[in-house]
């Protein structure tokens, strides 16, 4: 199955993750960041797809399980969203995280979900909280807030309290939720 | 026909919601909808500070609160680049494997009354009982603790708690085979968990499923042993896994885990001294001793910063994995240098094995259907935060 833990913590520096995505595209590695022991591993938003395909598929990389993917929203800089990927190989015994950096005024990148099947609530939830859109996610609709609610609470510009004085609950009792 | 099934159902294990699409008896679609507990409690993080944030963290997965509270200030602590002394480490080993056995109690409890096996239920919650006088005694609280704290521990573990974890550790092994004599060799429980929910290894980590669930398909992923917090490295235990991925396997599974953790709280218990700091050194982070407090002006002022401001840590993010009873916790945190954290994530297991449900019950018919949510220990304040 090709599952087995190898018995010792594997001795190869996590570098090689982005000397191995370089050597198969240039442009995939924007810049390495090393933090407290993590590897973050910046990659240009047309390129995710491609990277997360080959960091699940390549022998020498074999991340095989996406254990999280998350947002920050960096607001009001500029590109204000940074989309976390956090990798496991199982069989490596490695970490690194991928990241993106999103614009603002056009939130949308290719979604994961393709490469990785668990990738798909962690992206409805992206969607849910921050608004950023996943182009070819099978199922792109909101997870744990009200199908009609407004705004992404999770931005760092949403107001606490919400945008209203009384919670919108009164619709969608009256609406059909059936999906 | 399309069946509602919930979000009132016992069998839910909270207010989970599930859309059944149905022929006949067999479940031909599923959809899960959630939310219905979402309290927004990443938001919340946000508005407060580093030390302040714990509370919160003991409300998500209610029944591993310690757990919650450890993957928290391993992460802060990370950030920080804090070191924490042993004795701590061990005392916090040792509460979260008690953690995890209360929490495999309640599974296991839960689950057999939803599969018909009411005895069982009461076994477990008398156990668990066991598990919270300990907790209460350690902490003052029997649920929300908030024991583990930034850099070490809350409060010094009181007088008697040796004689008390030993007691427990005593009665521990023949209760939990005595669950084993109701159930392992029960034909009704065989029948209804036997060869029920598969699902492949492959298909497990594709979902990003971990924990028993995953183990019990064979992946041995373990965070303790894979990527070792805490000390876990310096403890003699085995992963237990199967390879049939039923329901039945899970059970073994999670079974043999209680016998594993009470191997890991034996040797902590031996591991940690009677005396010996529960906090490391690092003044501005940590508050002082309430008698320095009182003595000392740097120590008094120590005090006024850290709770009027809190402490600012470096710019930077980190993400710290821990194994909670339901598979793997991760906490991910991204700071600006602000006292506040910039953003709190949390990897809620319960979430993320509950994509699988689907997958585990079309084609099934419906009284599996209670068999697979409780195969999956999910917990709704986990999974909706």
């Amino acid at each position: 199955m090709g599952f087995e833990i190898v018995t010792e913590s594997s001795s190869q520096s996590t570098n090689v993750v982005a000397e191995c995505l370089r050597s198969w595209n240039p442009k995939a590695v924007v810049e390495v960041i090393d933090f407290r022991g993590e590897t973050t591993i910046v990659v240009p938003r047309e390129l995710l797809r491609a990277t997360a395909e080959r960091c699940c598929a390549d022998a020498k990389l074999q991340y095989n399980l996406l254990t999280d993917a998350t947002c920050v929203d960096r607001y009001p800089a500029e590109p204000r969203f940074e989309l976390n990927y956090h990798l496991v190989s199982i069989p490596r015994r490695e970490k690194v995280r991928l990241r993106v950096w999103l614009g603002g005024n056009d939130p949308v990148v290719d979604s994961v979900v393709a490469v990785w099947p668990g990738a798909n609530w962690l992206e409805r939830e992206i969607f849910d909280l921050f608004g950023i859109r996943f182009t070819g996610h099978p199922d792109l609709r909101r997870i744990l807030l009200p199908d009609d609610w407004e705004g992404y609470p999770l931005r760092r510009d949403y107001p606490v309290e919400g945008y209203r004085d009384v919670p919108n609950t009164g619709e969608l009792f009256r609406k059909s939720s059936t999906p | 026909m399309v069946l509602n099934m919930g979000p009132q159902h016992p069998s839910t294990h909270g207010v989970l919601r599930i859309l059944l699409e149905l022929d006949g008896e067999t479940v031909v679609k599923a959809i899960p909808d959630l939310g219905y507990l979402h309290t927004g409690i990443e938001k919340s993080c946000e508005d407060k500070t580093y030390s302040q944030v714990i509370t919160l963290t003991d409300r998500m997965d209610y029944l591993n609160p310690l757990g919650n509270n450890l993957v928290y200030c391993l992460a802060v602590e990370k950030l920080l680049g804090l070191e924490i002394p042993k004795r701590a480490q061990y005392i916090r080993v040792m509460m979260v494997e008690l953690q995890r056995i209360s929490s495999h109690l309640v599974w296991l409890g839960t689950h057999a009354i939803d599969l018909g096996a009411m005895t069982v239920f009461l076994y477990c919650f008398r156990e668990r009982e066991e598990i919270l006088k300990i907790f209460e005694l350690f902490t003052g609280q029997r649920m929300m603790t908030s024991y583990i704290r930034i850099g070490g521990l809350a409060l010094d573990p009181p007088a008697g708690w040796r004689q008390a974890v030993e007691r427990f550790l005593k009665m521990m092994p023949s209760r939990v085979d005595e669950y084993e004599t109701l159930l392992t060799e029960n034909r009704i429980w065989i029948g209804r968990t036997k060869g029920v929910g598969y699902i492949s290894a492959e298909d497990a980590v594709a979902l990003s499923m971990t924990g028993p669930t995953l183990r019990a398909a064979g992946v041995a992923y373990d965070n303790r042993k894979v990527f070792p917090y805490s000390s876990y490295e310096e403890f003699k235990f085995d992963v237990p896994t199967r390879t049939e991925s039923d329901c039945y396997a899970r059970y073994l599974v999670r079974v043999a885990e209680m016998h594993e953790s009470l191997k890991i709280i034996r040797q902590a218990l031996d591991k940690i001294s009677n005396e010996g700091p529960i906090k490391a050194e690092a003044p501005g982070i940590i508050p002082p001793q309430r008698e320095k407090m009182k003595t000392e002006m740097e120590a008094l002022i120590y005090h006024f910063k850290i709770f009027t401001e809190g402490f600012s840590p470096a710019p930077g993010e980190v993400f710290v994995t821990v194994e909670s009873p339901r598979g793997e916790l991760g906490c991910f945190i991204a700071s600006d240098g602000s006292p506040k954290p910039l953003r709190v994530h949390f990897r809620g297991p319960s979430y993320i094995n509950l994509q699988a449900l689907p997958k585990l019950i079309e084609g099934q018919l419906i009284s599996d259907v209670i068999a697979c949510i409780g195969t999956i220990d999910i917990v709704l304040g986990e999974v909706d935060r």
